[in-house]
């Protein structure tokens, strides 16, 4: 009987969860087109989401072409057929790990910021001294730091792509001596406009997605320290756990 | 229940009721199953400072965040200036917000922005002045507060008296009807307090604007509200001029202005017998 009443609290905590977010999401929407005309606001959160965390991105997206480039290499070696490494390399970060591990990245680098700094908002009155200004926050705070955010994504993935794939080439052509031409003629005949699709794609469900999940922790955020600690903890989680199960609906979609 | 100076809370209230800004009306309002008020009435008149106080957990932030339509109550009215705040829609309880201005206890200045900018936000939120009269504008405010040389810092550089005089010139910077300060003087040197206090007693007397100020310190309401409210149980305990409450015969009313460690509220939050307890343990 214990675990039905849990299960059941489980299950209403869950659906209670799911119906906030999308109240929030409604009232986010709605502010939207307010936000999108002070594009001046924007622009700064595109800069603090999506240039502040090109290091970490680009620096990552290196190592992990450069690993991609060594398993790569070494298991086309034994089929004889290195030559395609630039076709595995591309497809491989073009399709999947470039969208999922910049959303990853992105949730720890950006999203965590984003819901700390709306939760100490929070805490310290800011978000209620807003409010009391007669400046609704969701227009003025939480909508411009979305689509910032949502702007960043896509192109982030871009880039952790393109490092990636030199990476690969970094490892390949430059360490185990893969033909160059061989390398790169094969990723454009075999990489089509469909794939692309795929990670931009991906890269905007993910970008959606991550940034939702950071303002609705952080602007719900209990206002103690505790409570700020545990809406950070719960946007690198969900984001996470969200990220992975929509690369799979999508990946599933559009195979 | 109101009693000894003023035995009706009706009778104590300084103006007839047309003069009074802010009407409270039998509010009852409870949190998680908690009464917090329980038939609550009082009036604020227009362009006075009312003091508004009680011991701690009474419900005075509470208080204000109903007066500011930023929850509502579970039974009653709240009237601004004849309109029941509770009933408005958003954009009207937005609208009545630009009448009103708040000072936080700790400032709440957005930390991202300079002094000068959190003064200008509600000036660039709300007006489409030219950016030479909001900067005008911005550095009289910064002026009457004594802070324009301070125009350029941040808000992580001052310290908690020059950020509650830079949250009061954000307030002003909209030249609101009414000004509420919750707790202005907590955390503060007497300098600052000294200079807090003037600048409430200067804001009112100059402005003609109504003030509402939240706060324990006995001491610097008696010399600044023109009347005061004493809430505890939910009700308003006494009211009127805190000087002439000082013999009040409600024991809270005495227990709170005179500081008295035990009485109503009691030194000792409520536990079983400490000597069963302590056997209890031992057991």
């Amino acid at each position: 009987m214990k675990i039905v009443r849990e299960l059941a609290d489980s299950a209403g905590d869950f659906t209670a969860a799911v119906g906030g977010v999308t109240l929030f999401l409604g009232r986010l929407l709605g502010q939207i087109p307010a936000a999108l005309l002070r594009p001046s606001l924007i622009v700064a959160q595109v800069h603090n989401t999506g240039a502040l965390s090109l290091v970490i991105i680009m620096t990552c997206a290196l190592f992990v072409g450069a690993v991609l480039g060594l398993l790569g290499y070494d298991t086309l070696l034994r089929f004889g057929s290195e030559d395609a490494l630039g076709t595995v390399g591309a497809l491989g970060l073009v399709k999947e790990l470039g969208p999922v591990v910049t959303a990853l990245l992105y949730a720890g680098r950006a999203g965590t910021a984003l819901a700390s700094e709306l939760g100490l908002m929070r805490a310290t009155d800011q978000l209620t001294a807003i409010e009391m200004m007669a400046v609704d926050p969701m227009r003025r705070v939480v909508a411009p730091r979305f689509i910032g955010g949502v702007i960043a994504m896509p192109l982030l993935t871009v880039v952790f792509i393109a490092i990636g794939i030199f990476g690969v080439q970094l490892v390949g052509v430059q360490n185990f001596g893969v033909d160059s031409a061989s390398f790169w003629s094969q990723m454009r005949a075999s990489v089509e406009l469909n794939d692309i699709a795929e990670g931009v794609i991906k890269g905007c469900v993910f970008g959606l997605a991550c940034n939702l999940i950071a303002v609705y922790e952080g602007y719900n955020a209990i206002p103690t320290a505790e409570g700020v600690g545990r809406a950070t903890t719960r946007t690198v989680v969900i984001s996470a756990v969200l990220t992975l199960m929509l690369d799979y609906m999508i990946t599933a979609v559009m195979l | 229940m109101v009693s000894a100076v003023s035995t009706d809370v009706s009778s104590a209230q300084p103006a007839a009721a047309s003069e009074s800004l802010i009407e409270i009306r039998d509010v009852h309002y409870s949190v998680g199953g908690r009464s917090i008020f329980s038939g609550l009435n009082l009036s604020i008149p227009r362009g006075r400072i009312t003091a508004l106080m009680g011991p701690s957990g009474t419900g005075k932030t509470t208080l204000l965040r109903l007066v500011t339509g930023q929850i509502k109550p579970t039974r009653g009215e709240i009237l601004f200036d004849g309109i029941n705040v509770s009933t408005l829609k958003t954009r009207e309880l937005y609208a009545l917000r630009r009448r009103m201005g708040m000072l936080f206890q700790n400032g709440a200045l957005l930390t991202d922005m300079s002094v000068f900018e959190n003064v200008a936000f509600p000036l660039r939120e709300h007006t489409d002045l030219p950016e030479c009269l909001i900067r005008n504008i911005v550095l009289t405010k910064l002026q009457a507060v004594g802070l324009r040389g301070a125009a350029q810092l941040m808000p992580a550089e001052l310290s908690g008296g020059m950020n509650r005089r830079v949250a009061l010139a954000r307030t002003m910077a909209t030249d609101p009807e009414v000004l509420i300060y919750d707790e202005p003087f907590t955390g503060l040197d007497p300098i600052s307090m000294g200079m807090i206090v003037r600048l409430v007693r200067h804001m009112n007397a100059a402005l003609g604007i109504t003030s509402i100020v939240v706060s324990h310190d006995v001491h610097e309401l008696s010399g600044l509200s023109d009347t005061s409210y004493i809430i505890a149980g939910g009700k308003v305990a006494a009211a009127g001029k805190l000087n002439e409450l000082k013999g009040h015969q409600s024991e809270i009313v005495n227990q709170f202005l005179n500081g008295l460690p035990d009485g109503p509220v009691p030194f000792h939050y409520p536990a079983a017998d400490y000597q069963q307890q302590l056997l209890a343990d031992s057991e």
